[in-house]
């Protein structure tokens, strides 16, 4: 499937594991569990050599991750629908508070209009939905080339510079 | 005031440029009606009971002459030839074609103005003290702390999809003029023992279904770490505030259901990590903002004149006006006037392209540029001379903005209601007209005195019912219009909410129910008391039996029981 990735539109393999029973087997291939799933089967998946990755929804509280991110390769944030904003605070405290350095994935109900907003909380990967033109989607990353706030991306506010 | 630097200008320029692309893409089709409808959302853009409204946002409630012809332009261009000013110190234009929208944005950004974040689950306009800046009671300005979440808050990443709107208010004075307990935050500049000046955060206050007078968090917060705090209070509900249910999603939902103990406690742990993170303030920002807001040349003679004096002594409908429509300034020989948009027959808050020109002129002639939105939505010239009161009077009244009511019975805060608004079950601006009808007589408006009458044309409360002096809630029942009044209201530093005077009343008896309670107060006032102090010494109960006879006495009979 396509993401977008640094800001550029690629093919990707990593296949996103919405719901999974906790006793049944580890799935093939490179998959993106449910956090829980995952929590179930530590011990099972930390023998595998892979590169592990998990998702989160907004009912999970990051600090339960924040012992384990050196783990994961990539760690994927639930977007159920646009009004839910859980998830920009779960990007920033896995950047700014736990320090996680690997991928954030913005999984979900991802709109254009919103990844700005995300790719400053500190998604560097979207998932795109179907039907939408991901190149068309890349613009949007230009929608404003000045911010008021440090976030992820800007590491001081806006006053400093004037 | 403040002005733009490129990089203000650039962010509204560039919304303007997004905005028209969405837009476009909803136009074509390419974007789906439900895609678009919280993005025009996030700029202020409705589509109401007859058409789409556009809410354009006015930090603080300051706008400068030629913003306020900017607004006039835009009404006569693109709607129909007025405005209506809000409680939250916007202005709303109610009849724009949804493909001029852009264009609207573009003529606003000309004069420095946008429409971001004025509606949606975003935060909201900042709001203030109508009397910043001037007033006698201020500790200190305001507004440059305004101006400063404002930035902080404009397209903020994490917190522009939070459970539901979210609005703030910063008041520097002694009377709270902004309504401060009523907010998600509200701010309160204050001095500690060491003279230091920072804020009492109040957090959790808001009216609506379920209202709540917002309870102090943080007695004293230092200056430096306000945006810092702001954004623990934020994370802490864009985390817990409830999703599930929008009626209860409100931060003061969360503050309620966690106390304020465990809420406070939540917001100080997650301040504890980013107080001194980069979001700590430095000083010179706070000194660069606080440049923008300095005060006009005053004239050193203008307590000298006698002219005003004399007018006073011998013009009675002038008199009337100067004993309601004027406010001390800090500055001897210097008034805030306040303009009435509470004539007879004006829907409360509304105002014509030619009288928005009017006192735009007005404006630079005699109060050095700049006018003030309130919120109970009436505009203010805050530094306008004694010599000059006169002739700028005379001027008002030629356009019909001279109506001596300011804080009076027709003076009343009013919701669209009915008329505009998709949410409504009532009317609001009929009932509005009925009690101007029947309230013509401006002695015995006088004679009343002190009243604030708040009207909400639904539960949303947009018109602030629940802390007027008296509230009017319009309700429906079996498809018919009816009115829930309520009494004791207050949105000032004893804030509180109206007690619910009885059944709810047919809207032909709104203005004669709103007589009789007069006439109590009229019966039972002692000395100079206001209809909210004799209404607090005597309680309900003479109110609710002369408006509820049979009904008094059957509860008084069980009573008796």
């Amino acid at each position: 499937m396509q993401i977008i990735k640094d800001k550029k539109v690629c093919d990707d393999d990593w296949v996103i594991v919405r719901e999974l029973d906790d006793a049944a087997p580890i799935p093939e291939g490179n998959v993106i569990l449910p956090f829980s799933y995952w929590q179930a089967n530590r011990e099972e998946l930390l023998k595998q050599d892979s590169a592990h990755a998990a998702w989160i929804d907004g009912d999970i509280e990051t600090k339960e991750l924040s012992g384990e991110l050196e783990h994961f390769s990539i760690i994927g944030l639930d977007f159920p629908a646009f009004k839910d904003g859980r998830s920009y605070t779960h990007a920033r405290m896995l950047r700014d508070r736990y320090g996680f350095e690997g991928e954030l994935r913005a999984i979900g109900n991802v709109l254009r209009d919103q990844m700005f907003f995300m790719f400053r909380c500190g998604i560097d990967c979207f998932e795109v939905s179907e039907g939408k033109d991901a190149e068309e989607a890349l613009k949007s990353f230009n929608d404003f080339s000045v911010r008021y706030q440090a976030a992820a991306d800007d590491a001081v506010p806006i006053y400093k510079l004037r | 005031m403040y002005k733009y630097d490129n990089y203000d200008q650039t962010i509204v320029d560039e919304r303007v440029a997004q905005f028209r692309d969405q837009t476009e893409r909803f136009l074509a089709g390419k974007l789906t009606e439900d895609e678009y409808r919280p993005l025009r959302l996030m700029n202020g853009l409705y589509v109401q009971r007859y058409a789409p409204m556009l809410r354009v946002a006015i930090p603080y409630g300051l706008l400068s002459s030629d913003q306020l012809r900017m607004l006039a332009h835009i009404s006569r261009k693109y709607d129909k030839n007025y405005a209506h000013f809000s409680t939250r110190q916007n202005v709303q234009f109610n009849w724009p074609a949804l493909e001029t929208v852009p264009d609207i944005l573009a003529d606003l950004a000309s004069v420095e103005m946008h429409a971001i974040q004025t509606s949606g689950n975003d935060i909201r306009n900042t709001t203030s003290d109508q009397f910043a800046g001037i007033a006698e009671d201020e500790l200190e300005d305001p507004r440059p702390y305004c101006e400063i979440i404002r930035q902080w808050s404009t397209f903020h990443p994490e917190f522009s999809f939070l459970p539901r709107k979210f609005k703030i208010a910063v008041s520097g004075a002694t009377d709270d003029r902004a309504a401060v307990k009523v907010h998600d935050i509200g701010l309160y500049l204050v001095k500690n023992d060491a003279g230091e000046v920072g804020f009492n955060v109040i957090v959790g206050g808001g009216l609506g279904r379920t209202p709540f007078i917002g309870p102090s968090i943080r007695p004293f917060l230092e200056k430096q770490h306000v945006l810092s705090y702001l954004e623990a209070i934020l994370r802490v509900y864009n985390r817990f505030g409830r999703r599930d249910n929008m009626y209860r999603a409100r931060i003061k939902i969360l503050v309620n259901d966690l106390g304020k103990e465990e809420f406070t406690r939540q917001v100080e742990e997650e301040w504890s990590h980013i107080k001194d993170s980069v979001l700590k303030l430095d000083q010179k920002e706070i000194d660069r903002v606080k440049g923008f807001f300095t005060s006009p040349d005053y004239d050193k003679n203008a307590a000298d004149d006698k002219s005003f004096d004399e007018a006073e002594k011998s013009n009675k409908a002038f008199s009337n006006w100067v004993k309601r429509n004027l406010f001390t300034h800090r500055v001897a020989g210097y008034k805030a006037v306040v303009v009435s948009l509470k004539a007879p027959g004006i829907a409360p808050g509304d105002a014509t392209d030619e009288q928005m020109d009017h006192i735009a002129a007005l404006a630079d002639q005699y109060s050095y540029g700049e006018i003030v939105v309130t919120h109970d939505q009436n505009l203010v010239l805050p530094n306008v001379k004694r010599a000059d009161l006169f002739s700028l009077w005379e001027k008002l009244a030629e356009k019909n903005l001279a109506t001596a009511n300011i804080g009076l019975l027709t003076d009343m805060i009013c919701c669209p209601g009915l008329d505009f608004c998709a949410l409504a079950n009532a009317g609001s601006i009929p009932i509005a007209k009925q009690i101007n009808e029947r309230f013509d007589d401006i002695d015995y408006l006088h004679d009343i005195g002190d009243l604030k009458i708040k009207m909400s044309g639904c539960m949303n409360a947009c018109g602030h019912h629940h802390v007027g002096h008296i509230g009017i809630l319009g309700v429906r029942k079996k498809d018919e219009e009816f009115y829930q009044l309520t009494l004791g209201g207050s949105a000032e530093k004893d804030a509180c909410l109206g007690d619910r005077l009885g059944p709810s009343i047919a809207k032909e008896e709104v203005a004669n129910v709103i007589s009789k309670l007069l006439d109590v107060y009229v019966e039972q006032r002692q000395d100079e008391e206001r209809f909210l102090d004799t209404y607090r010494r005597v309680g309900i109960t003479p109110f609710k039996d002369r408006v509820y006879p049979k009904t008094a006495v059957k509860e008084k009979a069980y009573a008796n029981n």
